[in-house]
């Protein structure tokens, strides 16, 4: 084999970060943009389904039915961890910087269960335990305008 | 306090990724550097394959083991005019991007068309690559800055598709 055409040795081989960015931006429709405005305001809203439970985050068509919803309720913004997830590592987008859980939380007077980050020192996550909204103080109508829930006797 | 009801929101993805080009494609970057266009040819079917694919015949399933340097010239086969804006385009409109059989390969480059007007690129015009200064000569793809056509006559577009296919 001809020297110029020898495999190439590790440090032949280029390498260069690449990065693939999106800018998207969505509509909410009215439900969830009514969610999202409640937020701004420090407040979570869930909609009634025809069995009357309520979904937090509200949900646009009754899961059984089909019909449309819009029966608005408000609910805590505390409530109990029905499962979770522990990130021992944090990535650099995720929403808090030091070991967290990812948890499904059900609010007080709701009858499903939010995605959320809890910020839990020292590892103390259970389920069933009962964690608060922590609200940042200039909120854009996000879902990150609560920054995580933190356990409620802390 | 009453606020703005929301109705459109931001929701940006941005992935990050270690691209590595591997080796036939790294050894295709490096010319680029030293101002040459590497082409490699396979030991099996003597196609010559030039951007730096596999590293491997795609016909023949070897490693391609001859380097070939490949001149400056060669022939559009095909182009497309690009006349939409879109985010992060980074040249005026319209444009053409064309695929360009390097005089000695046997398969096409893409690359930008310029210092021609686009309704004037065809298929069989004779191009040639323009580089960027010396000093700034990188293992990328923007150190050809473009191809511009070279003023030959047209090369006979038959001839060129046919030393294109896989059984020529």
């Amino acid at each position: 084999m001809p020297d110029s055409a020898r495999a190439a040795t590790q440090a032949d081989v280029l390498s260069a970060l690449h990065v693939l960015e999106y800018p998207y931006k969505r509509s909410v429709g009215p439900v969830i943009g009514r969610f999202l405005t409640g937020l701004m305001e420090g407040r979570i809203e869930g909609i009634k389904s025809a069995s009357g439970k309520v979904m937090v985050p509200p949900a646009e068509y009754d899961p059984a039915t089909g019909a449309p919803l819009s029966e608005f309720v408000e609910v805590a913004d505390a409530g109990v961890v029905t499962t979770w997830a522990w990130v021992a590592e944090p990535r650099e987008h995720n929403p808090v910087q030091e070991p967290f859980a990812w948890a499904l939380i059900r609010l007080d007077g709701a009858d499903t269960a939010l995605l959320h980050a809890v910020r839990a020192p020292g590892g103390g996550m259970r389920t069933g335990m009962r964690v608060k909204a922590r609200w940042r103080p200039e909120r854009t109508g996000l879902i990150t305008d609560i920054e995580c829930f933190e356990p409620e006797d802390a | 306090m009453s606020v703005e009801p929301v109705e459109v929101i931001q929701t940006p993805i941005r992935l990050e990724y270690d691209y590595t080009p591997g080796g036939a494609r790294s050894r295709f970057l490096r010319g680029l550097e030293q101002g040459k266009i590497l082409g490699e040819r396979c030991p099996n079917c003597h196609k010559v394959y030039v951007g730096g694919g596999s590293g491997a015949c795609a016909r023949c399933g070897v490693p391609c083991t001859d380097v070939v340097p490949l001149p400056n010239t060669g022939t559009v086969t095909t182009f497309c005019i690009v006349n939409l804006p879109f985010a992060g385009a980074t040249i005026e409109i319209p444009y053409t991007s064309a695929s360009i059989l390097i005089d000695g390969a046997d398969i096409p480059l893409m690359a930008l068309i310029q210092e021609c007007p686009a309704d004037e690129v065809r298929m069989g015009m004779r191009v040639e690559a323009v580089w960027v200064d010396e000093a700034e000569r990188a293992p990328t793809m923007d150190t050809i800055r473009y191809f511009r056509p070279t003023g030959e006559p047209d090369a006979p577009i038959d001839d060129v598709l046919k030393k294109m296919r896989a059984d020529a």
